[in-house]
């Protein structure tokens, strides 16, 4: 019986401390992942146009009054304004030989009507900073609510098991069984139509939470289902089996165990989510049952342009490409954050 | 490493594990804890007809633990030995009800734990832990050893019932890095910036931080290099000296157990086949299988093999020999053996073998 150093173990161990203490203070896994990150150049890339965009939405009112001197919400088909010197009519005759009907102005190349205008004789330009903000802030927030709830429902599903699963499941299978924009079209033609009422509280049936609630809704069996697999497989683990054996209550277990190796999925999943969301914004927008007039989006401007297609293309192709290069750009990052973000990968790489 | 054990009272009255880790008053402690008392003969841990089955599909079933029957004495170590898919794993895993046993009774400082809801598990399970066999797996990859170590401190109550405070939590897990020679910058690092000894030294701490009576070490250095294992038995064995652990040891290797094992229990398709003094049992087997076992150990010698060796596999515990479980692949099979099932029965004091005719000790 001593109380000594345990000689055999502690000098063996002083080599082992060694090679420890001689290392810096280490990264945690999250900021290893940030590091892994922006070695990624398409990442970086993807990263950078999306702050590009989201700062150009972001800029919307100061663009619309400052630099373009227009009002993107009224309607202008009166209106005419100054290009190079001579007055242009917003809305211009057809050039058919009989000049019948009016077409809005094209893209003008100037600071104002940059892009022209729609029918009604709006700044195309400003409209889709603007709609942009809708559209942006939509997929951005719907994404988060979606993950949000799949996390819930996933960690509640894998964890408990059980009739919680079973129950959890199936309601997800049902919500599966049925196409995801058939689901959210019917859902918006219901509130879109009468608004919202829960008890006491309405809900406008132009307020942007509708979309966002729907959107994030229909999207949750997507990202539950990898999420339910994910903490299936961690309620597995020794680790968890470890925290159970030191008697740990199970929310600590939910928060502390589980939650933080589910992090990796829910910011893998988000922004693919948001590109998901941002379509289906746009199919619901263009469909009038998202975003309501005057206010705009990409999916309301693709409207406004489709029956200007073949004079004014521009005007649905403008907001069209806008969607894709979000879209784009969205899962390549969220490719990246997924390569970033494996953990085994991490330690591959320390070791 | 006395066998004497110490009084149920003395331990469960505070935090003596943590006492002793403290400073010089710490030999006091160790030598104060480890006297005689009336309760001598009382085990900490107690097993009755254990089984643990398993349902597979088609109406089959696999009995990992079959009818175990064991006491763990205060201050020893008994060490579980058995091929791989013995269940041996099971049991150490029923024992501090990390998997529910399907019949049986565990008796934890002779209350009964069997049915105990994990809720009011939760008070016992500072004075029973568990050290598992991969170091890694049983480390959430992403927390620092700190918050890992910190954890069984934040959730239990201190000595004196109340939460521990944050610079007491501090202080232990100093402490409990010196315990098991790791340096405190370990505290901020991640787990896979560790070796697997390491790691494993870290998973002791984690089980030690409470203090408890009981740790139950599933294979705990199986998966590591020889080299390293030596040093973590050796750290076991230390601390089990200094701290007046008792453990339950599971290993395949002879030799871990050897090293460290007052008592050791053999186990063959979930069921113990022989128990009794590490040096008897190892030296004068009684079981076949036993000796079998022995030989299995490589020897720095020359000579012929007292037993012949094992031939074939291990059965499938889904569908178990009639009779002796061994029998089909005893070297000293009788008809009997095929037919009627031998119980554990002493043939020499403290050494039990089940077996209808055991080996003579020469």
């Amino acid at each position: 019986m001593t109380a000594d150093t345990p000689s055999s173990s502690g000098a063996a161990s002083a080599v082992a401390s060694a090679n420890v203490a001689a290392q810096p203070r280490p990264l945690g896994p999250w900021r290893q992942a940030g590091r892994t990150l922006v070695r990624n150049r398409a990442a970086m890339v993807a990263l950078a146009t999306l702050v590009l965009v989201t700062l150009l939405c972001l800029f919307a009112p100061f663009y619309a009054h400052d630099i373009a001197h227009v009002d993107p919400f009224t309607s202008n088909v009166a209106g005419s304004i100054v290009l190079d010197g001579h007055e242009a009519d917003i809305m211009q005759p057809n050039d058919n030989p009989l000049h019948l009907g009016l077409s809005p102005i094209g893209p003008t190349g100037h600071a104002a009507y940059l892009l022209g205008a729609d029918s009604q004789g709006r700044d195309v330009a400003a409209r889709l900073f603007y709609g942009g903000r809708n559209s942006l802030l939509i997929s951005a927030s719907a994404a988060v609510l979606c993950l949000i709830l799949a996390a819930c429902a996933g960690i509640a599903a894998g964890f408990f098991g059980g009739l919680v699963d079973t129950i959890l499941s199936r309601l997800m299978d049902i919500m599966w069984a049925v196409p995801v924009y058939l689901f959210a079209i019917s859902l918006s033609i219901v509130t879109v139509s009468q608004g919202l009422k829960l008890g006491p509280f309405v809900i406008e049936a132009d307020n942007l939470l509708i979309p966002i609630v729907i959107i994030a809704l229909v999207y949750v069996p997507y990202a539950a289902r990898p999420i339910r697999g994910r903490v299936l497989a961690l309620r597995q683990a020794e680790f968890v089996t470890a925290a159970r054996c030191l008697g740990v209550p199970r929310w600590r277990i939910v928060l502390f165990d589980i939650l933080p190796n589910v992090m990796t999925t829910l910011v893998v999943l988000g922004p693919l989510l948001m590109a998901l969301a941002l379509l289906a914004e746009s199919a619901l927008s263009f469909l009038s049952i998202g975003v309501q007039a005057p206010a705009a989006s990409w999916g309301t401007i693709i409207q406004d342009g489709e029956g200007l297609i073949y004079t004014r293309p521009m005007v649905a192709v403008a907001p069209g490409l806008a969607i894709v290069i979000v879209v784009l750009a969205l899962n390549i990052l969220g490719d990246g954050l997924r390569d970033a973000l494996d953990v085994r990968d991490a330690a591959r790489r320390s070791a | 490493m006395t066998g004497s054990p110490s009084s149920p009272a003395d331990q469960s009255s505070a935090d003596p594990v943590a006492q002793t880790a403290h400073g010089p008053s710490g030999h006091a402690n160790a030598k104060t804890m480890l006297r005689p008392t009336d309760t001598a003969t009382a085990p900490l841990l107690s097993v009755r007809d254990l089984s643990k089955t398993y349902d597979l599909p088609r109406g089959q079933s696999l009995k990992a633990v079959d009818g175990i029957s064991l006491d763990v004495m205060p201050g020893e170590v008994l060490g579980l030995v058995g091929e791989s898919g013995c269940g041996k794993s099971t049991l150490g895993r029923c024992l501090l009800r990390l998997t529910d046993a399907t019949s049986g009774q565990i008796l934890f400082e002779g209350q009964d734990i069997t049915r105990l809801s994990e809720r009011a598990l939760r008070p016992l399970r500072q004075r029973m832990q568990m050290v598992f066999q991969d170091s890694y797996a049983s480390l959430n990859p992403r927390r620092r050893i700190g918050d890992l170590l910190a954890e069984p401190l934040k959730v239990h109550p201190g000595p004196d019932g109340r939460k521990r405070t944050p610079a007491v939590i501090t202080g232990r897990l100093h402490d409990l890095m010196e315990l098991v020679s790791l340096p405190v910058t370990a505290l901020d690092r991640y787990p896979h910036e560790f070796s697997g000894g390491q790691r494993q030294r870290i998973n002791i701490a984690r089980a030690l931080a409470l203090s408890p009576r009981l740790v139950v070490a599933d294979e705990p250095v199986s998966a590591l290099d020889v080299s390293v294992q030596a040093q973590i038995v050796n750290l076991f064995a230390d601390l089990q000296a200094q701290l007046g652990l008792t453990y339950v040891f599971v290993a395949h290797d002879l030799a871990v157990v050897r090293q460290i094992s007052t008592r050791v229990a053999v186990m063959y398709l979930g069921a113990i086949v022989e128990i009794g003094e590490t040096d008897d049992v190892l030296h004068h087997p009684a079981h076949p299988y036993t000796a079998a076992l022995t030989q299995a150990v490589p020897r720095p010698e020359v000579g012929a093999l007292r037993h012949p060796p094992l031939r074939g596999d291990i059965p499938s515990p889904v569908a178990r020999p009639s009779g002796c479980r061994f029998h089909t692949r005893c070297p000293a099979v009788e008809d009997r053996c095929r037919t009627e099932e031998p119980t554990l029965q002493p043939v020499r004091s403290g050494h039990d073998v089940a077996c209808h005719f055991p080996l003579a000790a020469n």
